[in-house]
């Protein structure tokens, strides 16, 4: 196999402040306390962002409040061109965007160049278009607004999050209160620069960091009418019991556990390319990610052969260089849960292979990692990992491989693999999952609904359908 | 043997409906209401309605769009012919009436209901992408006393493949409903009706492992109804609970429908 030189790409591109503010009613302000964020690649600190207490989230909803009234009677043409605006700016900043966000989560440039940054701006983009049309929606003639939107938001798509937030709410007529996640505030912090950039008026996007309590002020503040939430299922069950009773409008987009099934007649080479995309993609930090590999029996030892032989090919590494294939684990807690799983899945009996892999010295990383021989009761065969590790099991029957793929609480997404068309769709149709990728894996787009069934939430986001989560 | 001049009704007992049967409470137990023996659901009969909703979910989910239909417009020339059953019961007949149009209006929208929810997305790629709504699967209702408020609770869930287990809020135009069900190739299990005490059997189905979604149409009480809520929390269902006491005449909208559907989004590379 050939060497690649190292092509990193310039930090240059981005400067970051020593330490950031909270960002509300248009203006960045302190908070009593702070914290440290670093770069996972190299634990650096980065910046010392603002830790949001409750009088701090409280003024942050107060001016949600007092902007709600003046941009949800602003005409929808109006308020789409603010819309209109900031997705220019994010194509413009798009480049400085894409360092700061791998800087911050410790995914590979080539990721949040190529898919993070240029689907972040096509969802303002779709949402804008909306803002004007909303009554050919098809919720009613006259949908209106919520009031103030709280939102929390993951680590593993800091920016791509906050648009799949942001661009619907503001679209509808809402105002906002975002929280980014502890680990990855940055990009939501140039966010409200853009804001400001685009001039939309202050108090319409309200941008509060901090950690877990900040987000729990913010989801039980008793003057937010619609909560919005994207994160692991275990909180989002907390979520959903301290909304209940309150009235609030609650859509929630949680972990997964999702099939990637591959029939014996599907083309293997495709098949391994979408096996690693859908584990190994943004270091399997993915809610959506195919990490239950179910391959038909009869194809198995091929079809590991080969994926073992790609495996061995991906580069682990610099998440700035623009060769890398996988980035840092984005953070320690993280690095150790994976861990801990992949031990308790060899303890289980399961045989645990990863390729050759120099690792860095500095910074949190785990090697590409399959786990053979494993059975439905396996622990990593049931809970969420949230890395590069992946469990396969194996099938005889399409009967078997619907069964085993349903035979989790989760149903975010599958993957189906198979060159036959009748298969496929009669597969799909049995699948209890949101979405379904069909000898492809982890696309998305603005326009693709996208949501879980079971215990992967409820709601969806983009499409038309994404209007309905902030709309009366 | 001397001829009576007066004829001994024969009094009917208000019994569950189950997987298609009517059977006593397993636990043995009945209440009086206005004068009728009517079976106490107990929580054992409530896990008893989910298993069988379970059970009859997948299949009636598969039937053709048309298929359903066809069989809730069963439904509704059945209620037509018990009009006098439910009169008899004190329902009004203007209600009757109404109740057995929101059935057709319902049966109609078997067929259409995928399209008006669902449909092409416009990616940016080579890809086939198509969003099509799903039922979510088994769904617990508290249904309102009256006979429209019933109808208008189990019929949205119903029609888009959803098994349903209603905990009657009138113990007896539920069980003479069911026995509308009963005799219209409903398949058995896809409706269930538990009379008894909301209270006592709702709190079972609202934490109940195997239960998708809770309607709360029906709970007067409000702090019941926000227990029940916290208690779905736990495995995620869809809650619905309307914000005010919902006007059952006016036009229900697709809300109802979509509130119990799940969309499933497939995308497919196109390519030569």
């Amino acid at each position: 196999m050939f060497e690649y030189a190292p092509a990193p790409e310039s930090r240059s591109v981005v400067t970051i402040a020593p330490s950031y503010g909270l960002f509300i009613d248009g203006e960045f302000g302190e908070a009593k306390d702070t914290f440290k964020t670093i770069n996972p690649a190299d634990e650096e600190v980065l910046s010392e962002v603002a830790l949001a207490g409750p009088e701090d989230v409280d003024r942050a909803v107060a001016a949600a409040r007092r902007a709600f009234e003046g941009w949800s009677t602003l005409p929808g043409s109006e308020r789409a061109k603010y819309l209109f605006r900031i997705a220019r700016i994010i194509q413009e900043r798009s480049r400085e965007l894409a360092v700061l966000e791998s800087l911050d989560n410790g995914k590979p440039i080539k990721e949040s160049r190529d898919v993070d940054l240029p689907l972040v701006a096509a969802h303002f983009f779709y949402y804008a278009g909306w803002a004007d049309k909303l009554k050919y929606a098809g919720f009613g003639p006259d949908p209106r607004p919520l009031g103030v939107a709280g939102q929390v938001i993951p680590w593993n798509f800091p920016l791509m999050m906050l648009a799949w937030k942001i661009a619907p709410a503001l679209a509808t007529g809402n105002t906002v209160v975002l929280k980014p996640a502890e680990t990855t505030p940055l990009s939501a912090l140039f966010f409200a620069d853009i804001c400001r950039q685009a001039e939309l008026p202050p108090g319409v996007v309200n941008i509060v960091t901090g950690a877990g309590d900040t987000g729990r002020y913010l989801v039980e503040h008793p003057d937010v009418n619609k909560v919005a939430f994207t994160g692991s299922t275990e909180v989002g069950r907390a979520i959903a019991r301290s909304v209940a009773g309150t009235g609030k409008k609650l859509t929630l987009e949680l972990g997964g556990k999702a099939a990637n099934i591959v029939f014996d007649d599907a083309p293997i080479d495709q098949a391994v390319e979408g096996i690693v995309n859908g584990i190994f993609f943004n270091q399997g930090h993915v809610c959506c990610a195919g990490s239950r590999l179910l391959v038909q029996e009869s194809i198995a030892e091929e079809l590991l052969a080969s994926l073992k032989r790609r495996m061995s090919t991906l580069r682990v590494g610099d998440p700035l260089d623009k060769n890398t294939d996988v980035g840092a684990i984005n953070s320690a807690a993280q690095l150790a849960r994976i861990t801990e799983l992949s031990e308790i899945g060899a303890t289980e009996g399961a045989e645990r292979w990863s390729p050759e892999c120099p690792l860095p010295d500095r910074g949190f990383w785990f090697a590409p990692t399959i786990f053979t021989g494993v059975t439905q009761a396996h622990r990593i065969a049931r809970e969420e990992i949230f890395g590069p590790v992946l469990s396969v099991l194996t099938f005889r029957t399409p009967a078997e491989a619907i069964e085993k793929a349903n035979n989790t609480p989760y149903g975010l997404s599958a993957g189906v693999w198979s060159e036959k068309g009748s298969r496929i769709l009669a597969v799909a149709d049995k699948l209890r999952a949101g979405v379904v990728w069909a000898n492809t894996f982890n696309k998305f787009d603005p326009t693709s609904p996208f949501g879980g069934y079971k215990e992967s939430g409820y709601g969806r986001e983009g499409g038309r359908h994404g209007l309905e989560a902030y709309l009366a | 043997m001397p001829e009576s001049s007066v004829r001994l009704s024969v009094r009917k007992t208000y019994k569950l409906y189950v997987g298609g049967k009517f059977p006593r409470s397993e636990s043995g137990r009945t209440y009086l209401v206005d004068g009728d023996n009517v079976s106490l659901a107990s929580r054992k009969d409530a896990r008893d309605a989910v298993v069988a909703a379970r059970a009859a979910q997948p299949k009636w989910a598969g039937a053709t769009a048309y298929n359903r239909g066809q069989v809730l417009y069963r439904v509704a020339e059945m209620l037509e012919a018990r009009r006098a059953e439910f009169k008899a019961l004190g329902v009004k007949g203007s209600e009757v009436d109404a109740a057995v149009d929101r059935w057709v209006w319902y049966a109609g929208w078997s067929d259409k209901i995928a399209q008006v929810a669902g449909g092409a997305n416009p990616v940016a790629g080579p890809f086939f992408n198509i969003s099509a709504p799903e039922p979510t699967g088994v769904v617990a209702v508290v249904a309102p006393p009256s006979l429209i408020g019933l109808v208008s609770v189990i019929a949205p869930a119903v029609v888009t493949g959803n098994t349903v287990v209603v905990v009657a809020g009138n113990p007896q135009a539920a069980v003479t409903l069911a026995e509308v069900f009963a005799t219209s190739d409903v398949p058995g299990g896809v409706v269930n009706v538990l009379t008894g005490h909301a209270a006592e059997i709702a709190p079972w189905l609202a934490s109940h492992d195997d239960v998708n979604a809770i309607d709360l149409s029906g709970v007067d009480d409000g702090d019941l109804a926000t227990e029940l809520e916290r208690a779905a929390a736990g495995t995620l269902k869809r809650v619905l609970r309307p914000s005010s006491a919902p006007d059952w005449t006016a036009d229900p909208g697709v809300g109802p429908m979509t509130a119990l559907l799940e969309t499933k989004t497939v995308w497919h590379p196109k390519g030569f």
